[in-house]
């Protein structure tokens, strides 16, 4: 009895701190943050003489910075919506930020210094496609400035101050593509040049303040037009004809175009193959990219045009800069080997080249932005923002790299963890001891100071900076508790980092596919990467190592490549274009004699190729060949389908090939299901024990298979997103089935629900987030599996006459009876990723990681989703830490991992275990990163920070001296007893 | 002071008469079959209470999202939204804030009424009759310390040592004096027989 309240009581405390929390003061303490933008796509910069130099960009990852010129820190930051791409940014009055997006139909203005937004204006497009924002300088009605923006045959002028539309004007004419429009200086008119179905060219005069059409001219062009314009002057421009070959300026003066067409072979000698216009606005001057070389070209006097500039290999040009009146700047860039070359051409002559030193994971340049500021000679001097083929951005001035930003990763695809080196024996010098046990004890000082709440703020500042400089966290090494590991992460450019979990610092980083790029493997894109080799007990002496699996094109068919890259250093290990294409890498429980780990390789044919190769991993595999089984989800077809292996495979006689063999399928019926989500166990989690002890001194088996697969299908009509359908139409299935035997497991019907579905399944238990159309609301439903076969494995009897089937494989041939118990319950927030905690050896309780639409990750304790909650729990249940029943899960907000920060855009959340038992590492991704640790159920196995040390050895100290003041004490009273 | 909350109290009533004229604004826009959903998050309230991230709460990082991502829009400084060519049918608006927690909001847009929209708390199934989103409660996400005291060091572990040392120097031998000094020795007698060390042995035999 007392033994059984005491339990209650241990639970009663545990119970009331359900949240992992922290202190204000421990932030940085475990965690990091690291925020990013993405791979730039646009860049305005803002560099008057008063206030700050800044940049504003905007990026592929749909997001809009402000950047600090001199350091590349972000001041603010936004990011939009997934279907709201940005189009164009400029900036308006000097101090907002004016972006158009979602193809046009969008124009916000954020203002400068703080990044809020001013306003925003639906432009009402009907039929969005390619627009530009057009800010006009000069068209001023009282104090405003109007910005045009076109799009297809309209304008319509935004007034910049509130955002209103000031005028719109439809010119109403089929096939036409406006493409530039232009005001002459102190004018009210403005000029609308565009094509009308690559034949004709058209020319509107507007005016400015009211919109009204003044005038209109069509003429029919010579040549075939593209889509490709360059703006030379304030009444003519350049446009390529659709073979790219030839040139056509065209003149528009007084109401009249005229056209000219000008061979491209005339102008460039040597020329062939398909020339570029590169988009400038400029004085006469534009820009011809073409295979061989990049030509600056004048236009002079009537129809006649001048090659005044040519650099040699084709490098990178930059938008024009307009230094004066006549003064035009562009920026070439060439790329070679580890250092890239920056020239600056002014009207087409060299005025500045610059070699700069960069580092080879780079690779080549991709976009350069030119930027110019005055000397106090009153020269130009140039700086340039790049970007790299790895989406990294660097500032680049007078010679060298100011800044850089690793922006890949703001795009990260997969990662992995590997361990870092063990750490080598070596003498520590008496010196370092002392020195370090006297900053020790300096240290135990303030936070006891800290405790007793005696420190001033200098000593909690102190105290703060211990904490996030502490040496031990950022070692190179491996330590006993795990909490140092690296992560390995793939980028979309193909690019590889390694971080470090102690402060996300890059340990190294790689730019692998231009290591590829040859004639057999044009366009090298990374897919995925795996653990390939996980030393432990036999090959210890080894390097870890990481798999890199990707395709040379963009097609399923073509063909694959890999690598193995070292996980400590990054080094190339091994290079190999494969004979066939990748669908699927799938990693086996196996490894061969070296500790290389076996993955299975499967091509668009079905056919299985087995990595690694060697002879022993052959055998290995051919040994457990009966064993291993492969499912397809095949969404677009609506199929599952199971297979086997066998031997020989349909494209070669390779041994390491297999074919497959379909065992089973599971088809949805098309016209009333679709599949929207799958969800399987992690292959390498943990679990501790199959018994589970109910309430009632019952104990109930879970089914534990690895082989369970989680599949939610939604009715057609509700598979678009919220609000396109009503309940009646709607309902989501989820099924649980085996992917051995193909056999269902589970089925169960939500009426009225619909997608997005979130899935995570651990242990017995399924997890699944969706939407309830009929409450409106998110719910999350929990599945829980019992093995019901072994659930008569109670009596005591038959343990003891050996009855039982406790030692019986788990099998799938089998057809166990399983008993399923589920329970829903509604949930604030939209979901982006769910995911649950791993720990070394599954003892330490689970909790499930939501990232929610606030891209925040939220932990969410397993005993919320327990299918045995009721209203009014027992006694004994509530003595179990059964929580009474809520029809809503709580968030409370002290169970945000990720405390204050957001990690903008989440995409994943990945969970993996230190070697302390209770503590397991979360690391999110998104545009931003944030890694941090946490104890499910508290450090049951270790002594926290918080513990005071100090405080226990003035305890021993006090208790040393009690005991040898009472000594003395007793001594004196026994001799005063002895005189009396 | 008093004026001024006054005045404030004037602008306040004025806003919600002003509200009360033009409830929900929703009006069918110029493109065709789209609706405008237009509304406003409204901090007035909060802004002046104790906050747990030690800068002052901004606007400018408050997102409104559509319909669990399909749109993604930002607060101006007064506060207004809205969305644009949103199509008849029964919508959820979120408010992501890292500040404060917003209870997400279900709209309908009549198909038959056009233009005309309910909106209703999903959290509480409370109705708004105009789209006023306020905070449900400012997140609080550190624990907070508690601050120091006597009681707290004394709970502790170390603490409850001291306190048995404490009392076994200073309450036991009160308690000893009250034992006749025969009976003691008896006592310690009998213990010696049976073999049990104990403190008090200790400390007798040392002298």
């Amino acid at each position: 009895m007392e033994a059984r309240f005491l339990l209650g009581f241990l639970l009663l405390l545990s119970l009331s701190s359900f949240a992992f929390a922290i202190y204000e003061d421990q932030v940085g303490l475990a965690d990091w943050h690291k925020r990013y933008i993405g791979k730039v796509k646009h860049a305005v910069f803002h560099t008057q003489k008063t206030g700050r130099r800044r940049v504003v960009v905007s990026t592929e990852e749909n997001a809009i910075a402000s950047l600090d010129l001199r350091t590349g820190d972000i001041l603010w930051r936004h990011v939009l919506g997934k279907n709201d791409a940005v189009d164009q940014i400029g900036l308006s009055l000097g101090k907002y930020v004016l972006t158009l997006s979602s193809q046009g139909s969008v124009l916000r203005a954020w203002n400068l210094p703080d990044g809020q937004m001013v306003w925003e204006t639906d432009l009402q497009i009907s039929n969005p496609s390619n627009s530009f924002l057009h800010a006009l300088g000069n068209v001023k009605s009282g104090r405003d400035s109007l910005s045009l923006v076109c799009n297809g045959g309209s304008i319509r002028a935004v007034s910049s101050i509130d955002g209103l539309v000031v005028w719109k004007k439809d010119l109403s004419v089929d096939g036409l593509k406006l493409k530039h429009v232009f005001q002459p200086p102190e004018s009210d008119t403005i000029y609308a040049i565009g094509f009308i179905d690559s034949s004709l060219i058209a020319l509107y005069h507007i005016n400015a303040k009211t919109g009204e059409l003044l005038k209109h001219a069509t003429q029919a062009s010579s040549v075939d037009l593209s889509s490709e314009i360059s703006a030379i002057s304030s009444d003519s421009l350049v446009a390529l004809d659709t073979s790219r070959s030839n040139l056509l300026l065209i003149k528009f003066m007084a109401g009249t175009i005229t056209n000219h067409k000008l061979p491209l072979s005339d102008i460039v000698q040597d020329f062939s193959g398909l020339a570029e216009l590169i988009p400038t606005k400029s004085n006469d001057i534009f820009v011809v990219k073409t295979p061989s070389n990049v030509a600056f070209i004048k236009v002079k006097g009537d129809n006649e045009i001048e090659l005044i500039g040519k650099a040699d290999e084709a490098g990178i040009v930059s938008d024009s800069l307009t230094l004066s009146e006549e003064e035009q700047a562009f920026a070439v860039v060439h790329h070679s080997n580890n250092a890239i070359s920056f020239q600056v051409r002014i009207n087409g002559r060299e005025a500045l080249t610059e070699g700069i030193k960069i580092e080879d994971h780079r690779g080549h340049v991709k976009r350069v932005f030119l930027n110019n500021y005055v000397r106090t000679d009153k020269s130009h001097g140039f700086r340039a923002l790049i970007v790299m083929e790895d989406e990294s951005l660097l500032l680049m001035q007078q010679g060298e790299v100011v800044w850089s930003r690793e922006d890949g990763l703001a795009s990260i695809s997969d990662a992995v963890v590997a361990e870092l080196p063990v750490e080598k024996e070596g003498g520590v010098s008496v010196v370092e001891v002392e020195h370090t046990l006297l900053e020790w004890l300096k240290g135990h000082m303030l936070k006891l100071k800290g405790t007793l709440m005696l420190s001033t703020p200098d000593d909690m500042a102190a105290i703060q900076a211990m904490h996030l400089k502490s040496t031990e966290r950022n070692k190179m090494t491996r330590d006993h508790n795990g909490f140092r590991k690296l992560i390995i992460v793939l980028t979309r450019s193909g690019k590889v980092y390694a971080l470090h979990t102690g402060d996300g610092r890059i340990v190294w980083a790689h730019l692998l596919t231009p290591l590829l790029q040859s004639e057999s493997c044009p366009s090298p894109s990374v897919l995925t990467l795996r653990n390939w080799r996980v030393p432990h007990r036999k090959a210890l002496q080894e390097n870890p190592s990481i798999l890199l699996v990707g395709r040379c094109g963009a097609g399923p068919e073509s063909h694959g490549f890999l690598f193995i890259v070292d996980s400590y250093s990054g080094k190339v290990l091994e290079t190999q274009i494969l004979d066939h294409s990748i669908a699927e890498v799938v990693p086996l429980p196996l490894a061969d004699s070296s500790e290389q780990k076996l993955h299975l390789v499967i091509d668009d044919k079905l056919n299985a190729h087995l990595y690694p190769r060697g002879s022993d991993a052959l055998e290995v595999f051919v040994r457990e060949m009966a064993n291993m089984y492969y499912y397809k989800v095949e969404n677009a077809k609506e199929v599952i389908k199971g297979y086997a292996f066998k031997k020989g495979c349909s494209t070669g006689s390779s041994a390491y090939c297999f074919g497959t063999r379909e065992l089973w399928s599971v088809v949805f019926p098309s016209d009333s299901e679709r599949i929207v989500a799958a969800a399987r166990r992690k292959i390498n989690e943990v679990v501790h024990t199959q018994a589970k002890i109910m309430t009632n001194q019952d104990v109930m088996y879970k089914y534990i298979s690895k082989n369970i697969l989680f599949v939610a299908t939604v009715s057609p009509k509700a598979a678009g997103g919220i609000g396109s359908a009503a309940p009646d139409e709607a309902w989501l299935v989820a099924y649980l089935i085996d992917t051995v035997t193909g056999r269902i497991l589970h089925r169960v019907t939500h009426q009225g629900a619909q997608g997005p579905v979130h899935a995570v399944v651990s242990e017995n238990w399924v997890v699944y987030h969706y939407f309830n159309l009929r409450a409106h609301r998110y719910e999350m439903t929990v599945i829980e599996i019992y093995d019901q076969s072994r659930a008569d494995n109670k009596d005591v009897m038959k343990l003891v006459l050996g009855k039982h089937n406790l030692t019986a494989p788990i099998t799938s041939y089998s057809r166990p009876e399983i008993a399923t118990k589920s329970q829903s319950y509604f949930f604030t927030h939209s979901v982006k990723a769910i995911a649950v905690t791993t720990t070394a050896r599954g003892i330490t309780s689970k909790q499930i990681l939501i990232g929610t639409i606030g891209d925040q990750v939220l932990a969410l304790d397993k005993r919320y989703l327990d299918p045995r909650r009721t209203a009014n729990p027992s006694q004994e249940e509530k003595e179990e830490g059964i929580i009474p029943l809520t029809d809503t899960l709580p968030i409370i907000p002290q169970s945000y991992v990720t405390h204050t920060r957001q990690v903008g855009d989440l995409r994943g959340i990945m969970s993996f275990p230190a070697n302390l038992e209770s503590t397991t590492h979360v690391f999110s991704y998104g545009i931003d990163l944030f890694y941090t640790r946490i104890a499910p159920s508290r450090t049951y196995d270790s002594l926290t920070d918080e513990f005071s040390y100090v405080l226990l050895l003035i305890t021993v100290v006090v208790l040393i001296v009690a005991i040898l003041v009472t000594w003395a004490m007793s001594q004196k009273k026994d001799l005063q007893e002895k005189w009396r | 002071m008093e004026r001024s909350s006054a005045l404030i109290g004037l602008i306040f009533l004025l806003i919600s008469i002003s509200c009360l004229i033009n409830p929900i604004s929703a009006a069918a826009s110029g493109s065709g079959e789209g609706y405008s959903i237009a509304g406003r998050v409204k901090l007035d309230n909060f802004v002046t209470k104790g906050f747990g991230l030690g800068h002052s709460p901004k606007l400018s990082e408050t997102k409104v999202i559509l319909n669990g991502g399909q749109r993604t829009t930002f607060v101006r400084p007064d506060g207004y939204f809205s969305f644009h060519d949103v199509p008849a049918g029964t919508h959820l608006i979120e408010v992501s804030s890292i500040s404060y927690l917003f209870s997400p909001v279900r709209v309908d847009i009549s198909a038959r009424n056009p233009g005309k929209i309910q909106a209703a708390l999903t959290e509480n199934r409370r109705a708004l009759n105009e789209l006023v989103l306020e905070p449900m409660k400012d997140e609080q996400y550190y624990e907070i310390r508690e601050p120091f005291s006597m009681l707290s060091l004394v709970k502790s572990p170390m603490g409850l040592m001291i306190g048995f040392m404490v009392l076994v120097m200073f309450v036991f031998p009160k308690m000893m004096d009250g034992v006749d000094p025969e009976e003691m020795r008896q006592a310690q007698e009998q213990m010696r027989e049976h073999g049990i060390p104990s403190i008090s042995n200790l400390v007798a035999g040392r002298s």
